[in-house]
């Protein structure tokens, strides 16, 4: 398992630059596979503790074994859980028959610019993998955004061996990626190896599907799959040619490279 | 046609970059080997063919990882991509880098990352000038394995004459800085010759595909059996703990080992190897492991200093020599501040030399500028306002490379090439060796600032003759004592007759020895846990001079520099307050009272005992 340590080294490297670089600084949590294995990676680096708050921008549309997962591991890891919600458009009706890219834009990309705006972070963490879309794939591990929170993906600052952007003006703010070299099935590993809990959307409970990617309810879709334990949903990955969100409706067309450049996640 | 890829579990991953001038085919290169080993997911090679028809062009395998709508349109990479695929018990990290000569700062940001290279070039078009650049780059930023893949051989209808050519001008070029290629390929991204598949076209060609190519490059060699370098991060005490962090550059650290901290020179032994479930607990650590240590001695140690055994130190100047790529959008300029980075130290510097800018196209060299411009390469000099560990970069990778920021962003990156001697250096082995053989008691400097309520620094009175300097001394040195402080006025005129006596009329006209003895007393005071209030008279107006060979012999306790005036010239480097004209005598007080503090010298109230987590 050198190969996982080897990420680790880099990801906790990431975070510790962070923590010392960024005053206020706070990590994104969705309770998905990947921002949970940020969080274990965070009690790493930090040696048990998690010392800046977790954000989780609700969009009142998650599956709800989520949020009792969430308020579980808040407690256990005594976490200190922030939850952001965009209630104006919440109020004005909005949901994903609106549109996707305009339901996402509203309650995700512009939930945690309000909560961005109102909290004044100035660096914020995300769990994004280089492999799982094409923007992505293109990200710098400290990623620039401007007053608006828009990605500039023309003009991305150098990132040099391990120096990366840390200073900025003021008004803006910078993404921090610490995952960004991990796969897939790295991530599956690492939560194998370190035996991370994990919400159990992601196997299948007899009905022969099981959640791959999670996201909000009427938006993610279960895939066919028989995969009852991490060493079975591992097993799968090794052999499957799908692309690990081809359950998520707002990868359609150019649907992420637009949600992306607007600040989405 | 696809090559049989049989998953496997990998053992290690190996990142590579793809370099080259623009339009000689590097993500058509890509696309090719994903779709010919079947590591494209599903859908993916349909979904892009389909936006092709939508728009109505001709499909390329470019377009699977040019990402961006504009990317597509413009028909060039922009901005680096990472894609990942398995291979042979190895997964690879690939990374796209863009051609254009606009996107530079983007190409470098992949080869930096990367363990090898492949460098395209185009049959038809030849050697071009991102060939040289990008060829001269990577061997500037370290990467030791690439291998050459001529593209598109079809267009030149597989000639071994047309490759000959190529290669023997491009070996040419390598060889003038030594780099030499693992192998030079020759290929046709588009049509798949060579690049899963042996091509039938070219017999004449009997060495490996470009997919053999990536097995014949080494994972580099871990650099656990070099000297330990562990630059050190932060300083955590999250709980009882008080954890200093790094990553390993270099070397084997184990419990017990004991290790001196550059340019403080402080020492301790390491007495656990912290970890977050990890069980039973790490007895040693080796290169490229992000680490957590805890040391048997309470000393304060901060980021930028770096960790090594005292065999083995790392150099410790203010000035280098170094070779570097500027990528800011206004040109380097001599003078200029800018902060260094060399791995975690962060400080600020000026160029004071640039000796050749080099043509990356032939190499040749210009001399005579005042500045470097965005994408040239230049050979120069670099002064920090402190002192900074660091190694020659034919020596140790990580230590001997450095960036420069300017403003708000990374604009420069390069590698060390000389250390450049300053006029401290003397001084500095001085203390270097008085401290490794300092005899200590039972009682740390923490132990003193827990009983005195403080921390040992000294406070630098500079300036020229009746600017009342000994005044505000005498007034400081009342005022902390009244407070509670433990101080103590050190007037060189003191030193004069006693501890100088022996130094003959025309040694003590000299400042060197003078300051050299000034600074072992302040250094001496300074360890028994006293804030030094100094002043610098007996020098007169070699106060510059003086000032730096103080700071060196009592580095790396807090030097407060006040420099008054009343002629408004240029204070000494480092001043933190100056004082000019009539002075407010109680305002002035104040103000060093409060630097005093903001340097963590003065904990809060006194009575209490200080809490800080802060490093002298």
């Amino acid at each position: 398992m050198k190969h996982l340590r080897q990420l680790e080294d880099q990801s906790v490297y990431i975070l510790r630059e962070a923590y010392k670089h960024f005053d206020n600084l706070a990590m994104l949590w969705s309770m998905g596979k990947d921002s949970t294995v940020l969080l274990w990676l965070a009690r790493k680096a930090f040696f048990g503790h998690v010392p800046f708050p977790l954000l989780h921008v609700d969009t009142s549309y998650k599956i709800p074994a989520m949020i009792e997962y969430r308020d579980r591991l808040a407690r256990e890891w005594r976490l200190d859980l922030v939850v952001g919600q965009n209630k104006e458009a919440l109020a004005a009706g909005m949901n994903h028959t609106m549109g996707r890219v305009a339901c996402c834009t509203a309650l995700k990309t512009n939930g945690l610019k309000q909560l961005i705006e109102q909290k004044g972070y100035t660096g914020i963490i995300l769990g994004v993998r280089a492999d799982e879309e094409g923007t992505r794939a293109k990200e710098r591990y400290f990623s620039p955004r401007d007053k608006h929170g828009d990605w500039d993906f023309r003009d991305q600052p150098p990132e040099l061996w391990d120096q990366y952007k840390t200073t900025f003006p003021p008004g803006t703010h910078i993404r921090i990626h610490p995952l960004l070299d991990w796969t897939e099935i790295n991530i599956w590993e690492y939560i194998k190896y370190e035996n991370i809990p994990f919400i159990d959307l992601y196997l299948d409970k007899g009905d022969g599907t099981r959640y791959r990617s999670l996201g909000c309810a009427p938006c993610t879709t279960p895939i066919k799959s028989t995969a009852k334990s991490v060493d079975d949903i591992i097993d799968e990955l090794r052999h499957t040619t799908v692309a690990e969100r081809s359950g998520r409706a707002q990868d359609e067309g150019r649907g992420m490279e637009l949600l992306r450049k607007d600040g989405y996640m | 046609m696809s090559v049989e890829n049989v998953p496997s579990k990998p053992s290690e991953n190996l990142n590579i970059v793809i370099v080259g001038h623009v339009d000689h085919g590097k993500s058509t290169l890509l696309g090719r080997l994903y779709a010919d080993t079947g590591s494209l997911p599903d859908g993916k090679l349909e979904k892009v063919q389909a936006i092709c028809r939508q728009q109505g062009k001709e499909f390329e395998y470019a377009f699977l990882f040019d990402a961006f709508l504009e990317e597509q349109e413009q028909g060039i990479t922009i901005d680096t991509a990472r894609t990942f695929f398995i291979w042979r018990g190895r997964q690879y990290i690939i990374i796209d880098a863009p051609g254009h000569k606009e996107f530079l700062k983007n190409m470098i940001s992949g080869a930096a990352r990367a363990e090898a290279a492949l460098l395209l070039i185009d049959a038809l078009e030849g050697v071009k000038e991102q060939s040289k650049k990008h060829g001269y780059l990577l061997s500037l930023l370290g990467v030791r394995q690439f291998a050459v893949v001529v593209n598109k051989m079809d267009l030149v209808g597989y000639r071994q004459d047309v490759f000959d050519g190529i290669e023997k001008e491009y070996r040419e070029f390598l060889g003038q800085f030594k780099a030499v290629p693992e192998r030079i390929i020759p290929v046709s991204a588009k049509m798949g010759d060579n690049i899963a598949n042996r091509s039938d076209k070219m017999p004449w060609y009997k060495g490996p595909t470009v997919l053999d190519t990536l097995s014949l490059f080494k994972k580099e060699p871990p650099r656990s059996e070099q000297p330990l370098r562990l630059p050190v991060q932060d300083v955590y005490k999250f709980d009882a703990r008080r954890i200093i962090t790094g990553r390993i550059t270099a070397g084997t650290l184990k419990v017990g080992d004991h290790v001196v901290f550059s340019p403080s020179n402080k020492r301790a032994n390491i007495s656990s190897i912290e970890a977050f479930n990890i069980d039973p607990p790490l007895t040693a650590s080796h290169a490229g492991q992000s680490v957590g240590i805890t040391l048997d001695e309470q000393i304060f140690v901060e980021r930028g200093e770096v960790a090594t055994h005292q065999e083995a130190l790392p150099l410790v100047s203010t000035a280098f020599r170094a070779n570097l790529f500027w990528l800011g959008k206004r040109p380097l300029e001599r003078g200029r501040k800018y902060q260094l980075r060399v791995a975690t130290k962060e400080v600020d510097c000026e160029v004071s030399a640039i000796h050749r800018i080099i043509d990356t196209m032939d190499l040749a060299q210009q001399q005579g500028s005042a500045t470097v411009n965005k994408n040239q390469v230049a050979e120069l000099t670099l002064r920090t306002k402190a002192p900074v560990a660091f190694d020659l970069s034919a020596s140790f990778e990580a230590t001997g490379r450095f960036v420069l920021v300017d403003e708000y962003d990374i604009a420069g990156g390069g590698i060390v090439t000389e250390l450049v001697h300053d006029d401290q250096e003397s001084l500095r082995e001085e203390a270097r060796r008085r401290d490794f053989a300092w005899v200590k008691g039972e009682v740390g400097v923490e132990d003193r600032a827990q009983q005195y309520g403080h921390r040992p620094a000294i406070v630098l009175f500079t300036g020229g003759r009746h600017t009342g300097k000994s005044f505000l001394a005498k007034k400081l040195e009342t005022r902390l004592v009244a407070d509670g402080r433990h101080a103590y006025l050190l007037d060189g005129e003191n030193l004069r007759r006693g501890l100088d006596a022996d130094l003959s009329e025309e040694e003590r006209g000299q400042t060197d020895e003078m300051a050299r003895r000034y600074g072992e007393v302040a250094r001496l005071l300074i360890d028994t846990g006293l804030i030094v209030v100094s002043t610098t008279n007996p020098f007169g107006l070699a106060y510059q001079e003086a000032a730096q060979a103080i700071r060196t012999l009592v580095h790396p306790a807090p030097v407060i520099a006040v420099h008054m005036t009343k002629t408004n010239e240029e204070p000494p480097p480092n001043t933190d307050i100056v004082l000019s004209g009539p002075t407010d005598f109680d305002a002035a007080t104040k103000q060093i009272m409060d630097e005093l503090k903001r340097r963590g010298v003065l904990a809060q109230a006194i009575g209490a005992k200080p809490t800080f987590q802060y490093s002298i």
